[in-house]
């Protein structure tokens, strides 16, 4: 193999490895396929519009015991890194409205909560396990899908979070 | 009718305990110990030999 060959094959590998991700626009992507709704039937803010912030996306239902115990750390999370950039949202996957509002008036929410509907959102992101959480940079890229929540798993989240938040935004 | 994959947001009736293969384990326990020890034959849940004595 000559020099140019090795030089091409490490120039795509580079491309791909570090260039490529910081353009990607998760954000954008799941922005455009995610018809998010309140609660009452409401659309709801898209996603697009959070650009700049960090996303923590949070795929709930009421019948799922682990996310009675993810509730209490997103709140905390949400209160103590709000004013740094960190944007909670808590998407319900319910089948019945009516679930997630008792849900609520038991373990009440102080970030946003959000319905998807049409479970699209759930089927764009491949929602597998419950809860699932995704955790979505200032540039709009997916930097990690948690399934499942453990209360010993907080501090990793956490952690997680406030290094994306003190990373500094692309410009594009 | 084979195996279908549910998606996991569609699994709210199966998680209701109602859905458990047994919702109540305490219960059908002591069902079981009652009736196996009146029952004429003898059963596994049952450390009496049956004849439907009644014997513990």
């Amino acid at each position: 193999m000559n020099f140019r060959k090795i030089l091409f094959i490490a120039v795509f590998i580079a491309h791909g490895l570090f260039i490529s991700p910081v353009r990607a626009d998760h954000l954008g992507l799941v922005s455009n396929s995610c018809p998010l709704t309140m609660l009452n039937g409401e659309s709801a803010q898209k996603l697009g519009e959070l650009k700049g912030k960090v996303i923590y996306i949070d795929f709930w239902a009421s019948w799922c015991p682990p996310c009675v115990k993810s509730f209490p750390f997103m709140n905390q999370l949400n209160n103590e890194l709000k004013d740094q950039g960190l944007h909670v949202i808590g998407v319900n996957l319910d089948e019945k409205v009516s679930d997630a509002e008792k849900f609520l008036e038991r373990y009440p929410a102080q970030f946003s909560v959000v319905a998807d509907p049409s479970k699209q959102c759930a089927k764009e992101l491949q929602v597998m396990a419950m809860p699932t959480s995704v955790i979505i940079d200032k540039n709009g890229k997916i930097r990690h899908i948690h399934k499942g929540f453990r209360p010993d798993e907080s501090e990793k989240l956490r952690s997680l979070v406030t290094e994306l938040l003190q990373e500094a935004p692309e410009n594009n | 009718m084979g195996c279908v994959n549910v998606a996991v947001w569609e699994r709210g009736n199966l998680a209701k305990p109602s859905m458990d293969i047994d919702p109540n384990p305490l219960q059908s326990d002591f069902q079981a110990h009652n009736y196996s020890s009146r029952e004429a034959a003898p059963s596994h849940k049952s450390s009496s030999g049956g004849g439907g004595c009644g014997c513990y």
